[in-house]
């Protein structure tokens, strides 16, 4: 499965990793929802060191598009909540 | 649902979204292709404009370095001359200057990394419009505009996803690189109306011109002092060389003496048998003369 970090390129994840990161995906969205910001930091960085420890960085010119996409490292939540809404941040 | 799935949909709908507009998906590839190369563009403009910022800082940080150390120096040279009062000055003024140049370092390296991060999102993206270009040809050349249509979703997809990545990451460059421009400008305005300079050093620096003067004053008690070490000893000079006058004035005097007493005894001797005192004074005063009298 790929995953993408934003600004950091995609990486290849085993399948067998995704529960993992959808609990720690599942903390971060709870203190999003919750507006949460001390508890939104360390989620968010556990979750992108879970992807980096258990990924590799996927070869540049694979057009495969990911599966999961996560906010870059240093991502506010005001970030994050305008990525989750069609108007938000994506350009084009 | 989680974050992660709720952003990977927002970029798919924006993917899908163009893939709707497109009535026949072979002749938007080509179209796709030249906004990919557009952005292309526009990421290694970024790059450049990342990298002009970070060398302006370069020198504001630079410049700030020369001024710390310049008042480093001066307060040790204030301490040097027991002026504690104005080392402190200067290290109050140095402590001020620091403190803006951790922070202006602290954007540095952020810069830096933001120029690193970007310069490595234009290399995925060209190498993903590369591959894209590839794919494109092989899917007009190969496929009708039916079967096309899946092959080309997949592609077109993937490459969306990424100049979705890369227009993110040049929003953020540019935001930073804006911020960054307008400090450095402030800085840069600070410095050139002399309100920085004046504060720090220049021809206005009252802490260089307090040392400068001290360090008059210390050079005109040097030349005093020197000059009175001369006077003290032109005197002892002047006492011996009159001793040396009058030792020879006795030397002088003496070998006149030898002299009439060497006549008088030659005269007295030759009547007489000979005497050996006598003839020994008369070679003495012989050997006395050209030491005694010069011709």
């Amino acid at each position: 499965m790929i995953v993408r970090i934003l600004g950091e390129g995609q990486f290849e994840v085993a399948d067998s990793a995704v529960a993992e990161l959808n609990n720690l995906d599942a903390a971060l969205e709870a203190a999003v929802d919750r507006n949460d910001e001390d508890a939104f930091r360390p989620a968010l960085a556990a979750l992108l060191a879970k992807i980096e420890a258990v990924g590799t960085p996927a070869k540049p010119d694979d057009l495969r598009p990911s599966e999961l996409i996560i906010p870059q490292p240093d991502a506010t939540m005001a970030d994050v909540r305008r990525l989750l809404t069609d108007e938000g941040l994506i350009p084009g | 649902m989680g974050v992660m799935k709720r952003v990977t949909m927002v970029f798919r709908a924006k993917a899908n979204k163009a893939l709707d507009r497109m009535e026949d998906p072979r002749e938007t590839l080509d179209y796709s292709y030249q906004t990919q190369l557009e952005l292309l563009q526009k990421v290694r403009r970024g790059v450049a404009d990342v990298a002009t910022s970070r060398k302006r800082l370069e020198l504001q940080v630079n410049q700030l370095q020369q001024q710390t150390n310049k008042l480093d120096r001066q307060a040790r040279d204030s301490l040097a001359a027991g002026r504690e009062d104005l080392a402190r000055e200067a290290l109050t003024r140095k402590a001020g200057i620091q403190t803006q140049l951790d922070d202006l370092q602290t954007q540095y390296e952020s810069l830096q990394v933001e120029e690193e991060k970007l310069s490595q999102a234009s290399q995925r993206l060209q190498a993903k419009v590369d591959a894209f270009r590839t794919r494109k040809e092989t899917i007009k050349a190969t496929y009708t505009a039916a079967e096309a249509q899946t092959r080309i979703n997949e592609a077109f997809t993937g490459i969306s996803e990424e100049m979705g990545d890369v227009g993110l990451a040049i929003q953020r460059a540019e935001d930073k690189t804006a911020q960054m421009r307008a400090r450095a400008g402030a800085l840069d305005e600070l410095m050139a109306s002399g309100a920085l300079e004046d504060m720090v050093s220049g021809p206005h620096d009252d802490i260089q011109a307090e040392l400068d003067r001290m360090g008059a004053g210390q050079g005109v008690d040097r030349e005093l002092e020197q000059m009175k070490r001369e006077l003290a000893q032109s005197e002892p000079r002047q006492i011996e060389m009159g001793d040396v006058s009058q030792a020879s004035q006795r030397a002088d005097d003496k070998t006149a003496e030898m002299r009439a007493r060497a006549a008088a005894l030659d005269n007295g001797a030759q009547p007489g048998s000979s005497d050996g005192a006598s003839a020994e004074a008369a070679s003495a005063a012989t050997v006395d003369d050209p030491a005694g009298e010069p011709e």
